[in-house]
């Protein structure tokens, strides 16, 4: 019985490991900071999680206080962890 | 699984001396299955993925995977591919081939043929330190030459303690590309060829794969092992000689 031709999987190209592209982005609230650039955000969907500061704005030094509006990117993987990517001002 | 294959072989000797007008291809799949049990194998491919039969039997058009029905009867001038699995003490071997109903026409001979030999072509290839693209390509290149076309969607297969195994072979490929072949392989080589355009339809049976432009298509299969003597066809006595079917 002849077997369907299924391609090979494709190798992650290099660059491309982190599975960032899959992550979900969300808008979100700060709630409070916490210790190490952490913070807990409320999504819209009232929903809590916890979220760091993705390290291109940490670099550039963007504050993020409570009360802000932020984009967080959530993996699909554990949605109770976030990477806070855009500070809306 | 050359006890398995030797099954798989004297079934489908049988069955083609079975094949005459008239008959309907669910006769042949309860020859197979009533020959199977005596032996003490299983039909490898009842209940595989749900399929409802214990051959493949594709007439025509068809290319591969038709469903053995009772009111499908064979008519004089058809072609008919047989395709049997059995699975004998863990070990798996399947093997095909196209077979004339009656006489049927030149062109329909010409394609019976240049399959068969595409099939030969493939084992020739199956030597230590080749490739899968070394087969792959012998059995494409023959097939163009001729004039037919070599199906993609569907490719032959290693196979051993399960029917499908890696790696996939398919029917088309370059010289030189693929895994290399070492001693104890063993692959399902089955040239899959069409009068025609290569394009496949699936019918809503979901198993017949028919040729998209309606023309004809044959199938030839052996259970072939790579060993240091060269290729060793599991799927037939190791006395026969000439064609491999």
């Amino acid at each position: 019985m002849a077997r369907p031709n299924r391609p090979e999987p494709e190798k992650k190209k290099p660059g491309e490991g982190s599975g960032k592209e899959d992550a979900i982005e969300v808008m979100a609230t700060v709630v409070e900071p916490l210790p190490n650039a952490m913070f807990r955000v409320e999504l819209e969907n009232k929903h809590q999680v916890l979220a760091h500061i993705s390290g291109k704005m940490r670099k550039n030094f963007i504050r993020i206080l409570p009360g802000d509006r932020v984009a967080v990117e959530l993996s699909p993987y554990d949605l109770t962890r976030g990477r806070i990517v855009y500070r809306y001002k | 699984m050359h006890r398995s294959g030797l099954i798989v072989w004297e079934a489908l000797e049988k069955m083609r001396a079975m094949v005459r007008p008239g008959i309907s291809t669910k006769d042949l799949d309860e020859f197979a299955e009533g020959f199977v049990a005596k032996s003490g194998g299983h039909p490898a491919f009842k209940g595989y993925r749900g399929y409802p039969g214990s051959v493949c039997t594709s007439i025509n058009q068809e290319i591969v995977h038709g469903i053995p029905s009772a009111s499908r009867k064979l008519r004089e001038g058809d072609i008919l591919s047989m395709d049997f699995g059995v699975e004998m003490e863990g070990y798996f071997a399947d093997a095909a081939l196209t077979v004339p109903v009656g006489s049927v026409k030149p062109e329909r001979e010409k394609l019976l043929r240049v399959t068969r030999e595409s099939l030969e072509h493939g084992i020739e290839k199956v030597r230590l330190g080749n490739r899968l693209g070394d087969v792959s390509s012998a059995v494409q290149q023959w097939v163009e030459k001729n004039g037919f076309s070599v199906v993609r969607e569907f490719v032959g297969h290693g196979i051993g303690t399960r029917m499908h195994e890696d790696p996939q072979l398919p029917n088309y490929g370059q010289p030189g590309q693929g895994a290399r072949l070492q001693e104890g392989m063993v692959l399902a080589i089955e040239p899959m060829v069409n009068a025609g355009r290569p394009a496949v339809r699936i019918l809503d049976d979901e198993w017949t794969a028919v040729t998209a432009d309606g023309s004809d298509s044959a199938h030839f299969e052996h259970t072939v092992a790579v060993t240091s003597n060269g290729p060793w066809i599991l799927t037939r006595p190791d006395s026969a000689a000439g064609p491999v079917w």
